[in-house]
């Protein structure tokens, strides 16, 4: 049996294993046993009622998912009288994300929702800021640290920056969160694209652009977080096409101190479990006695780190 | 209609929803069009009721991936056997796949999923009318109605007199059976209207059920409201998840005058038929 805990700043999770944002909800506890997660995170929730976006929502391309959802959000209101009840009982850790389009409004609903049986907040910064174009937070060095100092002053519970793939320099935009006061990076969210029907010259989202998820997200997320994780002392955790525990020892041995599961779940709803069974076996077989052992494990030659950034200049 | 969720990780842990790989039995053509596909599944699985759906993980066909699963509503179970049956239509890449399935093939499926149809014991007769895919969705209904001791009109409208499917099991499960068919012009809806005011007039239908068809949709909500009768519809949606977690899956839902999203997947596929927006 290997001891499967990790630390995520102030937080132990019992597993380094939990949900993306936006693709669990209480559907998933009639399939499994919500405690065996390390912890639960909500779909982004707003200050405001939003409806979302216009139909289809998700298109379907090889090796993943296209999906413009928006956020459709009930208000804070909902999510304390109905949401927060909900996984009460439950001793997975819940995370709440949350997003709004200004820093201002970033941080009020961070105090909205720091209340009892909310263990951290993941501040979803790959939304627009409507102060600064309508460019993502997460795009900006000087945004992200705004955005995320000002949720931590609003707020006595961890601060999780989740940041966007779409960004030449990952690294720089994980230090501005770590220096503002974030206790653990989220890398990432999904990457931008498109695809058009080819029968009707339409864009297949109704939204036209949306976020790339799944398997053929993976090698790009996963230099991401290698990347990250040797520029921020603080955890990283890893997100983008994990569907198996291997992949899941992938991003621990590329610098993750955890992941988080979206779109594999929409395979198999059990994804998760199998992950958390299967790295206590990936462990055994590597004869490590704690999974955390895998965080940054990867081996690099001599200088090849060095090497490798230069190519990549090419 | 909707039954609320139970709190997370409240008492002991009980699935309801079973996360399996089942196993083919048969899978065959029913006509040009549709297929029966009859698999092996867990206890849970087989305990789907009329109007509820799997999320089925389609295999690839030959040069093509389907990625999300499909969903696919029970078209019937056995409970003493542990199988559950579907009846699909080859429409694309997924249905495709589905169509290559033998018997001893392993299909990776999730379910019971959704909100299925509700029976009021104190009904005599219902009427439901199917259409397409629709009829498939309608099926367990007449095994359920007979179970409760409630007659049923099954009214199964298709193109053509060769397309009209499942008359056997309605008739099977004591249901009346009418064939309509746009190739006679029987299944247009003035003729529809006909045969259900006569229904209504000789109380025979104290309420009314549909899928499958937008056009029939329309002309019982007009019905319903002029008689004052209930009524159900099932409806469809691209669906990612199936567990009411991605909202990809919404519809616009008519609920006291406002217009609401409501996700077909988790608050549905069967719905109220005034709330459905045709
Ligand atoms: C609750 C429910 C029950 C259903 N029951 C049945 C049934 O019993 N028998 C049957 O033949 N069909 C049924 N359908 C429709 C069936 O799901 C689609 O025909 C199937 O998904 C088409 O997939 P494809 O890959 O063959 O087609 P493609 O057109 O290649 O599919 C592309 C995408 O669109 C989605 N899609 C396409 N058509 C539909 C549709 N009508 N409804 C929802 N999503 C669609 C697919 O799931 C996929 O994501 C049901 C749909 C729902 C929502
Ligand atoms: C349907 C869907 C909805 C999503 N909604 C949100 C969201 O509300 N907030 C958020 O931060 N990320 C959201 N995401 C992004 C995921 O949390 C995750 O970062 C991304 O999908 C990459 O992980 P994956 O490849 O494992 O899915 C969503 C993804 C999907 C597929
Ligand atoms: S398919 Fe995901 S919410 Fe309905």
């Amino acid at each position: 049996m290997t001891q499967m805990s990790v630390r995520i700043g102030r937080l132990t999770l019992a597993n380094p294993v939990m949900p993306a944002s936006g693709t669990f909800a209480e559907g998933m506890g009639g399939v499994f046993d919500l405690n065996r997660l390390g912890a639960l995170v909500t779909k982004t929730i707003t200050a405001e009622l939003r409806a979302g976006n216009p139909l289809p929502r998700v298109a379907e391309v090889q090796g993943g998912m296209l999906n413009a959802i928006g956020i459709p959000s009930k208000g804070v209101a909902y999510f304390l009288s109905h949401t927060l009840p909900h996984y009460s009982r439950c001793r997975a850790p819940l995370v709440v994300s949350i997003s709004a389009p200004t820093a201002e409004g970033f941080a009020a609903i961070a105090a909205a929702v720091s209340v009892a049986g909310v263990a951290a907040i993941e501040a979803n910064i790959s939304c627009p800021n409507i102060e600064e174009d309508g460019r993502a937070f997460a795009q900006r060095a000087g945004a992200t640290e705004a955005v995320i100092r000002q949720i931590c002053a609003a707020t006595p519970l961890p601060v999780w920056a989740k940041l966007s793939p779409n960004v030449g320099d990952i690294a720089e935009i994980a230090r501005a969160a770590e220096s503002a006061g974030a206790e653990a990076v989220v890398v990432a969210n999904t990457i931008l694209a498109m695809s058009i029907d080819l029968a009707t010259f339409r864009p297949r989202l109704g939204n036209t652009m949306g976020g790339l998820s799944g398997p053929a997200i993976k090698p790009i997320v996963l230099r991401q977080v290698y990347q990250t994780a040797r520029a921020v002392r603080i955890p990283v955790i890893g997100c983008g096409g994990i569907s198996s525990a291997e992949d899941a020892a992938e991003y621990m041995i590329a610098g993750a101190t955890a992941v988080q599961v979206g779109t594999a779940s929409f395979l198999k709803s059990d994804t998760m479990t199998d992950i958390i069974d299967g790295l206590d076996r990936f462990c055994t077989q590597h004869g490590l006695a704690r999974v955390a052992e895998l965080t940054g494990a990867i081996r690099l030659e001599a200088d090849h780190a060095e090497t490798a950034e230069m190519e990549t200049v090419t | 209609m909707n039954i609320t969720s139970p709190a997370s990780c409240a008492g002991a842990f009980r699935p309801h929803v079973a996360e399996e790989v089942s196993l083919v039995l048969h899978n065959a053509t029913v006509n040009g069009e549709y297929r029966h596909l009859v698999v092996q599944t867990s206890a849970l699985a087989a305990q789907a009721r009329a109007g509820q759906f799997f999320q089925l993980l389609c295999p690839a066909p030959p040069g093509e991936a389907p990625f999300f699963r499909r969903p696919m509503s029970v078209y019937g179970t056995d409970i003493t056997a542990n199988t559950v049956s579907f009846l699909y239509k080859v429409a694309g890449v997924g249905t495709r796949g589905l169509a290559t399935l033998r018997p001893g093939d392993a299909l990776p499926l999730l379910g019971p999923l959704g909100q299925g149809f509700v029976l009021d014991p104190a009904w005599r007769h219902v009427v439901a009318i199917g259409r397409g895919a629709g009829l498939a969705t309608l099926g367990p209904l007449a095994v359920a109605a007979e179970a409760a001791g409630i007659g049923m009109t099954a009214i199964l409208s298709a193109r053509t007199p060769e397309l009209v499917m499942s008359e056997d099991l309605f008739r099977r499960h004591g249901a009346k059976v009418i064939a309509v068919t746009d190739s006679d012009g029987s299944s247009d809806p003035a003729h529809l209207r006909r045969l259900l005011c006569m229904m209504i007039a000789d109380d025979r239908c104290d309420a009314l059920f549909t899928c499958g068809s937008q056009r029939v949709l329309r002309l019982m909500q007009r019905l319903a409201r002029e008689f004052d009768l209930p009524g159900q519809v099932a409806l469809e949606q691209q669906m990612a998840c199936g567990l009411g977690m991605c909202f990809c899956c919404v519809r616009d839902f008519n609920v006291g005058g406002e217009i609401v999203h409501k996700r077909v997947c988790w608050d549905g596929p069967v719905f109220d038929l005034q709330e459905a927006v045709a």
